[in-house]
């Protein structure tokens, strides 16, 4: 019964990381999860839709601690505060059903649920370390760079040629209205502006993708989902891994266009399908600005394969030509009633371990298609 | 140096006080820690536990809070002899004083109310070797074995039975047996009877005999004893794994009474001391902090110290109906706390104290989901007093029993779901049967109701599968 009532201590604790410990073990698990994930989240709307700008929320499922629990949405909950029946205290906005929202996730008063955050950029940079360019070779007759002029900056000094006469005669106006009369007289030395000029050293690059879709009639909301989220994260990766590579546009149906980033994104267009009129102009685009001899060059083109028949063949030859020039062509179908495919039936008859093809039944497949094109070696895909 | 002499004579004034008043606490260890400690303590319940990522998970978010000056805790205490409370570094003096009169009500509490009379006061010990034991079957069997093994135990680990009285499974296969066969006179060579009856009977099939005859609570402790594919490890760790729910029970059973006594004491203990202006103020301040009500769930320091002022205020002016009905003297307050303070629960706190009066003041209602908005449905106060009731029925947990562990004569295990008036998750069914299946080995059943209909989830080893009864 000696034992004293109470005592005080401070211990020194820094060897105590059991939190940090189990925290690091929880994201390296976040980070699995993610992994076990990206097909899905490759194909998630909000990433798409937000440009890839933001940080996305998406329930980690795997990651919930499942037990036996209620069902929170069909229980009342006791509150406090000033109130009537009927009162609103809250509102849960990401409740509205749709595809992908089950009845999990939510902002419900009382109840804590774990969601975690992933960055596009974690997304990335998981998604991008299994993909690269296949077959690229170093392409030693190019030039690697090229000069170019751009004026941009203004300075007080410089030749009188490149007088800058706008500004100039601004910052006369300037001097003379702090002396009380705005007008323009005795420019004087200190008034003078000149343009300068920058020298840009644009290295040039090795590389070019040109990435075709089928905007034809056929290509339902899904079909142009599917392709434009290929394509997303087709540019992105590029973006990301190489420095130097171009990429080309077209959009076709019927006949084929070049077109700018924006519009291959955002265009709706209709009509019937020919193919080859989309690879004719690639070969154009290619027989016109990027020699094989100084470009590695990938050509991908995605379609419902719903192509008119009679251009098959043409097709056929074309994406022929195509493979003579390129490191690698991509053909991806996306075909979720599994119909036959025109097209397809055509092109498997190509016997080049350079052309590589997908089909995409679902939107979780545009990972796999990733993965099937920009992998080194397509064998080793499993 | 100067900071811990000042906060050790407060801490001697406190205890003076507290003992005046009648409070018997624990003698305490007081730990000044940083805040990384102390969210670690937080996040895994006990300085000792062992290690898994749900604790990490935990502690990220709540360190994450402190981080962001979102929340803040000021105090752990854990219920042991001597109690141990871990400050936080770079609390105020008053700070202090007003989280040690805290904590030694919480303590008392501990150390008085009955339904802590069971708990292991060793238990930091016991965690320590917990942990350490887990630890070698990680080395031994591998982490990530071990790790798989207790995602899958964690999910059940609130299905226990913590009554008091029996702390062991209900029934005895070999007893329920004996009954049937018949009785042999006692000899030296009672043993080898034994054997030779059992084999016989292993023999017949008898009818009535079913696992468990009763529906069973713990379903821990069935798995651990029944699973027919535990290894030895495995066993072990539910063992422990069940020690700790157990120990922690009571808390979870008690919390809107041990948050209200320790808020009710440290407000009259401080009110005992001689404070500065400035203390006196930030004092108020920290105070209202603590028992800020919430529109949205129920701050248990709020409704707690509430219930306890105003029963102490009816049994000091008990009315005339009052004193003649149940013969209440005046002047009884104090002492009629103690005695709630020793003999009560959550539920039962609630239903015996909880009045229209308590209810209309503090504004309480209940609220629901319709639609995606959350409305106010409801401010009957004998409605929102068995709401708050039915929450803290089996510690807030669905209450879950196994009807039978050889369903179909075929090793199935059938749990089911005492269903009354809330529906579970059914995501978080379907998840959770699988970590089920894990433990059992075999197909697994649970029975529930949705919309009113019986319905039964099973999960065979690949998929979960839904049937209306």
């Amino acid at each position: 019964m000696n034992e004293p009532l109470f005592s005080i201590s401070k211990e020194d604790w820094s060897l105590h990381r059991k939190g940090y410990e189990d925290q690091m073990r929880h994201k390296q698990k976040v980070r699995e999860a993610i992994k076990k994930n990206l097909p899905d989240l490759v194909s998630e709307e909000s990433i798409i839709l937000s440009n890839g700008k933001e940080i996305v929320k998406i329930p980690i499922r795997s990651l919930d601690e499942y037990r036996f629990r209620y069902n929170y949405n069909k229980q009342k909950l006791v509150g406090q505060g000033k109130g009537k029946v009927g009162d609103v205290l809250g509102r849960d906005d990401s409740g509205q059903p749709g595809p992908g929202k089950g009845d999990g996730a939510g902002d419900q008063p009382g109840v804590d649920i774990y969601e975690a955050e992933v960055t596009v950029e974690e997304i990335e940079q998981m998604l991008f370390a299994d993909l690269e360019l296949p077959n690229l070779k170093n392409k030693p007759n190019q030039k690697m760079i090229v000069e170019d002029i751009r004026f941009n900056d203004v300075r007080k000094k410089g030749l009188m040629g490149n007088i800058d006469k706008k500004r100039t005669i601004l910052e006369n106006l300037k001097r003379n209205s702090l002396n009380g009369k705005a007008m323009i007289k005795n420019i004087s030395i200190d008034d003078l502006r000149f343009k300068t000029w920058e020298e840009i050293i644009k290295p040039h690059s090795q590389a070019v993708v040109i990435a075709m879709m089928d905007t034809s009639g056929s290509m339902g909301m899904f079909e142009k989902y599917v392709a434009r989220t290929f394509f997303f994260w087709m540019v992105r990766f590029l973006r990301t891994k190489y420095e130097h590579v171009e990429i080309v546009f077209i959009a076709h149906h019927t006949e084929a266009k070049e077109v700018t980033e924006e519009e291959f994104f955002t265009r709706g267009e209709s009509g019937g399908t020919i193919c080859s009129s989309a690879y004719r102009k690639a070969l154009e685009i290619i027989d016109s600005r990027y020699p094989p001899d100084r470009f590695n060059i990938y050509p991908v083109h995605f379609s419902d394969g719903d192509n008119l028949t009679s251009d098959n063949e043409r097709s056929l030859n074309a994406v022929k030509e195509l493979l003579k020039r390129s490191n690698m062509f991509g053909y991806g179908e996306i075909n979720s009633y599994n119909r036959h495919s025109t097209l397809m039936s055509v092109f498997k008859n190509i016997k080049d371990e350079k052309f590589r093809s997908a089909v995409i039944r679902e939107k979780s497949e545009v990972y796999q298609a990733l993965r099937t094109f920009f992998s080194k070696n397509e064998a080793n895909q499993d | 140096m100067d900071d811990l002499k000042e906060l050790e004579r407060a801490i001697a004034e406190i205890n003076e006080i507290a003992q005046g008043f009648g409070l018997d606490p624990f003698p305490m260890r007081y730990e000044i820690c940083p805040p990384d400690i102390i969210y670690t303590f937080g996040a895994y319940g006990m300085p000792t536990r062992f290690s898994h990522w749900s604790f990490g998970k935990a502690f990220h978010r709540m360190k994450l809070q402190y981080d962001l000056g979102l929340s803040k805790i000021y105090e752990l205490v854990i219920n042991s002899n001597p109690s141990y409370a871990f400050l936080l570094e770079g609390n105020s003096l008053i700070q202090n004083k007003l989280i040690v009169a805290h904590v030694l009500a919480h303590t008392d509490f501990f150390k008085n109310n009955a339904y802590f009379s069971k708990t292991n006061r060793d238990m930091v010990e016991s965690m320590s070797a917990t942990a350490e034991r887990i630890h070698n079957y990680e080395i031994q069997y591998g982490k990530d074995v071990v790790e798989n093994f207790l995602d899958a135990a964690l999910s059940i680990q609130e299905h226990v039975d913590p009554s008091l009285v029996v702390p062991k499974l209900r029934y005895d296969l070999q007893e329920e047996e004996v009954e049937v066969a018949p009785k042999k006179p006692p000899t030296p060579y009672d043993d080898l009877w034994k054997l030779d009856r059992n084999e016989k009977e292993i023999k017949t099939p008898q009818k009535e005999r079913k696992l468990p005859p009763r529906p069973e609570k713990d379903l821990l402790l069935f798995i651990q004893e029944y699973s027919p594919i535990l290894e030895e490890w495995q066993r072990d760790i539910l063992t422990m794994l069940r020690e700790e729910m157990l120990y922690f029970w009571p808390q979870i059973e008690t919390k809107i009474m041990n948050e209200g006594w320790a808020s009710y004491w440290h407000t009259k203990i401080l009110r005992e001391m001689d404070l500065t202006e400035e203390e006196t103020i930030e004092f108020a301040k920290l105070n209202a902090a603590v028992v800020q009500p919430s529109r949205t769930s129920i701050n248990p320091y709020y409704l707690g110290i509430k219930l306890f002022e105003d029963i102490e205020k009816r049994w000091d002016n008990p009315t005339k109906e009052e004193q003649e009905r149940f013969g209440r003297k005046p002047g009884q307050g104090r002492k009629k706390i103690f005695e709630v303070r020793e003999v009560e629960r959550d539920i039962s706190f609630l239903q015996n104290y909880l009045t229209k009066e308590n209810v209309k003041e503090m504004e309480l209602y209940l609220y629901q989901k319709k639609g995606n908005e959350w409305v106010i449905v409801e401010k009957d106060w004998e409605k929102i007093r068995d709401q708050l009731v039915q929450a803290k029925v089996n510690g807030g947990f669905p209450y879950i029993v196994v009807e039978n562990g050889d369903f179909l004569r075929n090793g199935e295990l059938y749990l089911k779901h005492q269903y009354e008036g809330i529906e579970l998750d059914i995501r978080y069914v379907e998840k959770t049967l699988p970590y089920v299946y894990q433990l059992w080995g075999k197909t697994v059943h649970l029975e529930t109701k949705i919309e009113e209909r019986s319905v039964l989830f099973s999960y065979d080893g690949k998929k979960v599968f839904r049937k209306f009864l």
